[in-house]
């Protein structure tokens, strides 16, 4: 890894956290002409329960940013709801940290609901 | 993407079809429907009228199509080639009534030939038997050009669309309640854009200024009405043009006023040869958007697509 920032981090593209240096994502900040903000889109499917994310896109504003989405993920009528979120707007964790952030729960079957003996007659488990 | 109840794709290749519209089949745009013509409808008439509707799609979607990877961004693209697409679906099912409501319409092709009616007539009629507006066949010029004349244009067939959803016909009505949805959202894109191409910079607000006197000058033609769309509004089945304006005008002046842009003040294109598009008297954008749209399937007329 090279040197960066974990407080430097953002989603992008849906690839997990990335450096911010010159993406132009940061709030508040005009993006350099000729390039939009990026946006994470979520759409949530016929039968989904959730909004899932998709993948991303840029557009110069919030409503743009619903309209590419429409474009660009549901022309195949997968979606019935869309969100949008500018992905500067995300915190995600670093990769950095990744061994702290997950590794501690990796040998920690017990948590796992798995130790139990479900009666007969508790439905949908 | 991991888990199969997490993909919004998941479900879209179940055995339901009702979501798609007109079925799945690939062969025939009008299969299991019933084609009868309806009482009180001549079927020649029916024929013509559907044909200029579909015409007015099918050029419209070819111009709009010429943008697939030259728009301004990646998500432009995708957006006008959707909007070509959504047209061409709406060309190719009235071109398909129109041909069962006439099959003399539809171009003689040799014995044995494979190609459907709905491609004969778009690929093998030649421009004189084109029903299309003029309004459709300049070239597309630059985005705000486009934006400008996309607007104008969904504002017409929307309003069109949804009186023609209670067509006596009960093909054409269902073909125009799907369109109606489609040209919807036409409408709001182009409106959208118009607005902040208006209201941008400088250079985006001097390039729609100057794209609305180009557009503009076929405006009055959506207007004007043509003998078989008077007898089509008058047997029940189709729209006469000349009631949209009132609300087609306000539609717009409502854009423009958003924008804050003048309505333009140009003179009006005037007939060519006495005639207009819906006469088959067209521009000469007209014979050489044709000749790019039609050359692959008249070099190959046994070809299987």
């Amino acid at each position: 890894m090279p040197d960066s920032q974990p407080e430097d981090f953002a989603a992008d593209g849906g690839h997990g956290a990335v450096p911010l240096d010159g993406v132009p994502t940061a709030l508040g900040e005009q993006p350099p002409s000729g390039e939009w903000p990026l946006y994470e889109v979520f759409v949530r499917g016929k039968r989904g329960l959730n909004h899932v994310h998709v993948g991303s896109l840029h557009a110069a504003d919030d409503t743009m940013a619903v309209h590419h989405a429409r474009d660009v993920y549901t022309r195949r009528n997968e979606g019935v709801s869309i969100w949008v979120v500018r992905a500067d707007a995300i915190t995600a964790s670093s990769p950095d940290e990744k061994d702290p952030m997950f590794a501690p729960a990796g040998d920690k079957v017990y948590r796992h609901p798995t130790f139990y003996d479900i009666p007969d007659d508790v439905p949908h488990m | 993407m991991t888990d199969d109840h997490d993909s919004v794709y998941d479900g879209l290749l179940g055995e339901d079809d009702s979501h798609w519209a007109f079925g799945t089949s690939f062969e025939d745009p009008l299969a299991g429907v019933d084609t009868t013509i309806p009482d009180g409808a001549d079927p020649a008439t029916l024929a013509t009228y559907c044909l200029m509707l579909g015409d007015d799609a099918l050029v419209y979607s070819h111009r709009l199509s010429q943008w697939a990877s030259n728009a301004p961004d990646l998500e432009d693209d995708i957006a006008l080639a959707n909007t070509a697409l959504d047209l061409l679906g709406q060309a190719r099912l009235l071109l398909a009534r129109a041909a069962a409501a006439d099959p003399s319409a539809v171009p003689a092709m040799p014995e044995g030939s494979p190609v459907p009616a709905e491609d004969s007539l778009a690929f093998f009629r030649d421009e004189p038997a084109f029903r299309n507006l003029r309004f459709v066949e300049p070239e597309n010029g630059d985005f705000a050009v486009t934006i400008a004349r996309l607007l104008v244009f969904s504002t017409y067939r929307l309003a069109l669309l949804e009186r023609l959803a209670s067509s006596s016909d009960p093909v054409l009505s269902a073909i125009a309640a799907k369109g109606v949805k489609e040209v919807a959202y036409h409408r709001t894109y182009a409106g959208r854009w118009f607005v902040t191409l208006a209201q941008g910079t400088p250079e985006s607000r001097r390039r729609l200024e100057a794209a609305l006197p180009l557009v503009w000058r076929h405006h009055d033609e959506l207007f004007a009405t043509h003998p078989v769309e008077a007898d089509a509004a008058a047997q029940g089945v189709g729209v006469d043009p000349a009631g949209l304006a009132g609300e087609v005008g306000a539609v717009l002046d409502q854009v423009l006023a958003t924008a804050g842009v003048e309505r333009p003040e140009v003179p009006s294109a005037g007939p060519v040869a006495g005639g207009r598009g819906r006469d088959g008297r067209h521009t000469e954008h007209l014979s050489r958007l044709l000749a790019e749209m039609q050359s692959v399937a008249r070099a190959h007329p046994r070809g299987q697509w």
